[in-house]
C-alpha cells in the first residue's frame, strides 16, 4: 500500500506554491521568536523571499504543463478534480503574490512607526496568500469555502494589526462580524446546491443545475433560486458590491495602510476569483437567472459608490468608495458576459474587461496607497485630504506618481486604467446593454471630479506641513514598481491583453 | 408519521405529573429541621466565595480560546482512526504534516507566554 | 424514518434565529453567537442533504465549517477583548468611531 494510489506527483506539483507559501509562513513564525527587535526587517525578508519562491513554484507548473502539453496531455486537476490549476488560477496567483510583495515592502517603515513591528504580520500576509491561492484554484466547494476562510480570518487580524489604536480594533470588530455573517450566508447557499445536486464539485454542480433546469423547461424553482439569491450575496458580501458594502470603507479606514493596500487588491482579487470561478464555472446554466440580479447590484454599486465618494473628506475612506465603484463597472462585465450566448465577441470581452481591468487595477490601487501610506508620520496619521494638500512641494516625484495613479483609476486614455474600462463598455456595447453603457460613462466622469479633488490639494493648496516628506527605499521600490506597471500597461496594452485572453482560456 | 411521537408524548406527560407528585410526597411526609452544617454543601467541594457572576481575570479567556482552538483540530484525527488501515503509511505521514503544522502554532503560543499564568 | 425535509425547516429556522439575532442583537457577544447558530443551521442542512444522498462530501464540509467556526470565534473574542480593552463598552451603537 503505497501513497501513489491516494495523491499523485502531479497534486504535489501543482501545489507547490501554496506549499511553499506555507512553510515560509511557518517559518517566520519560529525566526520571529529568536530575532531580536532590532532585527524585525529579517521577517519582512524572509516573505518577500517567501513571495519570490512561490512565484518560481507557478513558473515550475507552468513549464511542466507546456512540456506535457507538448506530448497532447493536459495537466491540471488536482487532487481528484477538487483542484484545477489551469491559466486563470495561474493568472490569479501572480496577481495575488504581486499585492502581496508590494504591501510586504509598503509595510516594512509603516509598521516600524506604529510599534508593531511582528513578524506575525508577515506570517499573516503569505497565509491569507495561500488562501487566495486555494479560492482561486479550488473547483471543490469545500476547499473553495476553505481558502475563503483562511484568507478571510488571516485579514480579520491584519485590519486589526494595531491593537492599541482604537480604529484598528473597530474595524477588525465590524470587518469580522460582517464578514462571518457573509460567509454563513455563503456556506447557506452552498448547502443547498449541494441537496440539489449531490455533490460539492462545481462540474457536477453546474451538470445537477443543468438537469434540473431541463427538466422544468428552463424555469428555475424555488429552492434553487434561494440557493442561488444566498450564494450571490455572499458573493457580492466578499466583492463588497452595493447593498452588501458597509463593511468595507470601515475596514479600510482603520486598518493599517498598507494593510488596506494589499485588501484593495489581493483580497478584492481572490473575491473575483471565487465569484468568477462559482458565476461561470459552475453556475454558467443559470446565467439567465442571475442577469437580472447582475444588473440591478451593478447599477446600485455604481450610482452609491460615486455618490459617496464625492463627500469624502478621508483619503482612505475616498479610495475604499471607489474601490467599490470600481466593483461596480467589474459587475458590468459579467453582465454583458451572461447576457449573450456562446460563441460571442460579448462574452469574451466581458470576461477580458475584468481580469484586465483587477490587473492595472492591482498596480495602480497600490500605488494610490503607497502614497498614503507614506504621508503617516511620527505624529501624523495623515489619512485626510488635508494631510496631502501642498505633497507636490514636500515629495515632488510622489506627487506626480499620485497623478498618474489618480488619473489611471479615473481610465484617463494614455494609462492602464482606460483599458480596463475599454473592454468592458466595448463589451456591453456588443451585447446591447446602450443605456448601461452611457450610464457607466457618465459615472466615470463623476469619478473623474472626486479623483481631481485629491490632485487639487496636491497641486494647488498649500502645505501646513512643510517639511519635506521622508520616503524609505522600499516605498520608493515599491512605488516604482506600480508607477512603471500603469504607464507601461496604459502604452503597450496588445501583450497584457493576450495575456488576459490567455489566462481566461480563451 | 406523526403517531410514532406518540410514546413520547407520554412519555413527556407521565414526566410532567409524576415528577411534582413524588416531590410534593416527599415534602409532606419528612421531618423538616434544618440548621447550618445540614445547608452546607456537603462533600461537594469547597465553599463558594462570592458572587458567581464576578468577573474572571482576561487570561481565563485566553486559554480557553487557545483550548477551543486545538480542541476542534482533532476533529480531523477521527476520520483518520476509522479508516486507519486503509489508509495506511500514507495517511500517517499527512496526518504527521497536519500535525507538525499545529505544533509550530503551539511552540508559537507557548514562546509568546500565553501558557504562562501570571 | 423522519422526513429529509423536517430537518431542513429546522436548519432554515436555525439559519432564520441566527440571521434576526445578527440583524436585532446589540451585544457583541451575541451577535457572535447568532453567527454560531447561523453555521449550525449550515451544518444540519449539509448533514442531511448527505444523508439523503448518501454521499460523505457533506459530511466534510460540515466538519471543515465546524473548524473554521471556531478558529473565527477564536480571532473574534480576541479582536472582543482588544476592543473591550480600548473602549470599555461590548455595545455595537458605541463602537462608532467609522461612519459615514
Amino acid at each position: 500500500m503505497g501513497g501513489a494510489q491516494y495523491f499523485t506527483g502531479t497534486d504535489y506539483l501543482l501545489s507547490l506554491p501554496i506549499i511553499l507559501l506555507t512553510l515560509f509562513a511557518l517559518g517566520i513564525l519560529l525566526i520571529d521568536l529568536m530575532i531580536p527587535r532590532e532585527l524585525k526587517w529579517v521577517n519582512a525578508a524572509t516573505a518577500f523571499v517567501g513571495v519570490l519562491f512561490a512565484a518560481g513554484g507557478l513558473v515550475r507548473i507552468q513549464l511542466a504543463q507546456a512540456e506535457l502539453m507538448l506530448q497532447g496531455e493536459r495537466v491540471e486537476w488536482a487532487f481528484m478534480h477538487s483542484m484545477i490549476m489551469d491559466h486563470f488560477a495561474i493568472y490569479f496567483s501572480y496577481l495575488f503574490l504581486a499585492g502581496a510583495a508590494i504591501a510586504i515592502l509598503m509595510s516594512v517603515r509603516y509598521l516600524e512607526i506604529e510599534h508593531e513591528h511582528h513578524g506575525e504580520f508577515y506570517s499573516l500576509i503569505l497565509f491569507s496568500v495561500v488562501g487566495m491561492m486555494v479560492m482561486a484554484s479550488g473547483f471543490d466547494i469545500v476547499l473553495i469555502f476553505i481558502g475563503l476562510e483562511l484568507m478571510a480570518i488571516s485579514t480579520y487580524v491584519l485590519v486589526g494589526f494595531l491593537r492599541s489604536d482604537k480604529r484598528s480594533n473597530e474595524a477588525a470588530l465590524k470587518y469580522l462580524l460582517l464578514g462571518a455573517f457573509s460567509s454563513g450566508i455563503f456556506a447557506y447557499g452552498l448547502s443547498l446546491f449541494y441537496g440539489l445536486t449531490g455533490s460539492t464539485n462545481l462540474v457536477n454542480i453546474g451538470i445537477g443545475v443543468q438537469r434540473e433546469l431541463t427538466a422544468r423547461h428552463n424555469h428555475a424553482s424555488p429552492i434553487l433560486v434561494v440557493a442561488l439569491l444566498t450564494t450571490c450575496v455572499g458573493l457580492f458580501f466578499k466583492i463588497a458590491a452595493i447593498p452588501f458594502h458597509q463593511w468595507l470603507p470601515d475596514a479600510y479606514e482603520g486598518a493599517p495602510t498598507s494593510v488596506t493596500g494589499f485588501m484593495s487588491v489581493a483580497v478584492k482579487a481572490a473575491a473575483w476569483a471565487m465569484l468568477l470561478r462559482i458565476l461561470i464555472w459552475g453556475l454558467y446554466p443559470m446565467r439567465k437567472v442571475y442577469l437580472p440580479l447582475l444588473i440591478f447590484v451593478s447599477i446600485v454599486t455604481m450610482t452609491g459608490a460615486n455618490l459617496a465618494a464625492l463627500t469624502q473628506n478621508n483619503l482612505k475612506r475616498l479610495l475604499a468608495y471607489s474601490s467599490i465603484a470600481h466593483v461596480g463597472y467589474m459587475l458590468l462585465g459579467l453582465v454583458a458576459f451572461a447576457s449573450v450566448d456562446y460563441p460571442d465577441a460579448a462574452m469574451t470581452d466581458g470576461l477580458k474587461g475584468i481580469l484586465l481591468y483587477l490587473l492595472v487595477y492591482t498596480f495602480m490601487n497600490l500605488g494610490a496607497f503607497a502614497v498614503v501610506t507614506s504621508l503617516r508620520q511620527r505624529d501624523v496619521i495623515g489619512d485626510e485630504i488635508d494631510d496631502i494638500a501642498g505633497l507636490f512641494s514636500r515629495a515632488p516625484t510622489e506627487a506626480v506618481l499620485m497623478l498618474i495613479f489618480l488619473l489611471s483609476l479615473a481610465g484617463i486614455p494614455p494609462l492602464a486604467g482606460f483599458y480596463g474600462k475599454y473592454f468592458i463598455f466595448l463589451s456591453l456595447m456588443e451585447s446591447g446593454h446602450y443605456v448601461l453603457a452611457s450610464l457607466a460613462v457618465l459615472y466615470a466622469v463623476f469619478g473623474l471630479y472626486y479623483y481631481m479633488r485629491i490632485a487639487n490639494a496636491m497641486f494647488m493648496r498649500e502645505a501646513t506641513d512643510k517639511t519635506r516628506l521622508p520616503i524609505s527605499v522600499a516605498m520608493k521600490f515599491a512605488l516604482g514598481v506600480s508607477a512603471v506597471a500603469t504607464v507601461y500597461i496604459g502604452i503597450f496594452p496588445e501583450r497584457f491583453i493576450k495575456l488576459v485572453t490567455w489566462s481566461a482560456g480563451l | 408519521m406523526p403517531q410514532n411521537y406518540i410514546p413520547i408524548f407520554i412519555f413527556i406527560a407521565v414526566v410532567g405529573i409524576l415528577i411534582p407528585i413524588t416531590l410534593l410526597a416527599a415534602k409532606l411526609v419528612r421531618p423538616d429541621n434544618p440548621n447550618r452544617a445540614k445547608l452546607s454543601p456537603y462533600e461537594c467541594g469547597v465553599d463558594p466565595i462570592g458572587a458567581s457572576r464576578g468577573r474572571y481575570t482576561v487570561r481565563y479567556y485566553i486559554v480557553a480560546i487557545l483550548f477551543v482552538v486545538f480542541d476542534v483540530e482533532t476533529i480531523f484525527l477521527f476520520p483518520w482512526a476509522v479508516k486507519f488501515k486503509a489508509l495506511g503509511m500514507f495517511g500517517l505521514i499527512e496526518m504527521l504534516i497536519f500535525l507538525a503544522i499545529l505544533v509550530v502554532g503551539y511552540v508559537w503560543v507557548w514562546q509568546k507566554g500565553a501558557l504562562d499564568w501570571v | 424514518m423522519v422526513p429529509v425535509s423536517y430537518y431542513l425547516i429546522l436548519s432554515g429556522i436555525l439559519f432564520a434565529c441566527g440571521v434576526t439575532g445578527f440583524l436585532i442583537k446589540r451585544n457583541i457577544i451575541t451577535i457572535f453567537m447568532s453567527i454560531e447558530l447561523m453555521l449550525n443551521g449550515v451544518n444540519l442542512s449539509f448533514v442531511a442533504f448527505a444523508a439523503e444522498w448518501k454521499a460523505l462530501s457533506g459530511q466534510v464540509f460540515v466538519f471543515f465549517v465546524m473548524v473554521v467556526a471556531a478558529a473565527e470565534a477564536a480571532v473574534g473574542l480576541a479582536i472582543i477583548i482588544a476592543v473591550y480593552r480600548t473602549r470599555e463598552t461590548l455595545n455595537v451603537d458605541q463602537v462608532n468611531l467609522l461612519k459615514l
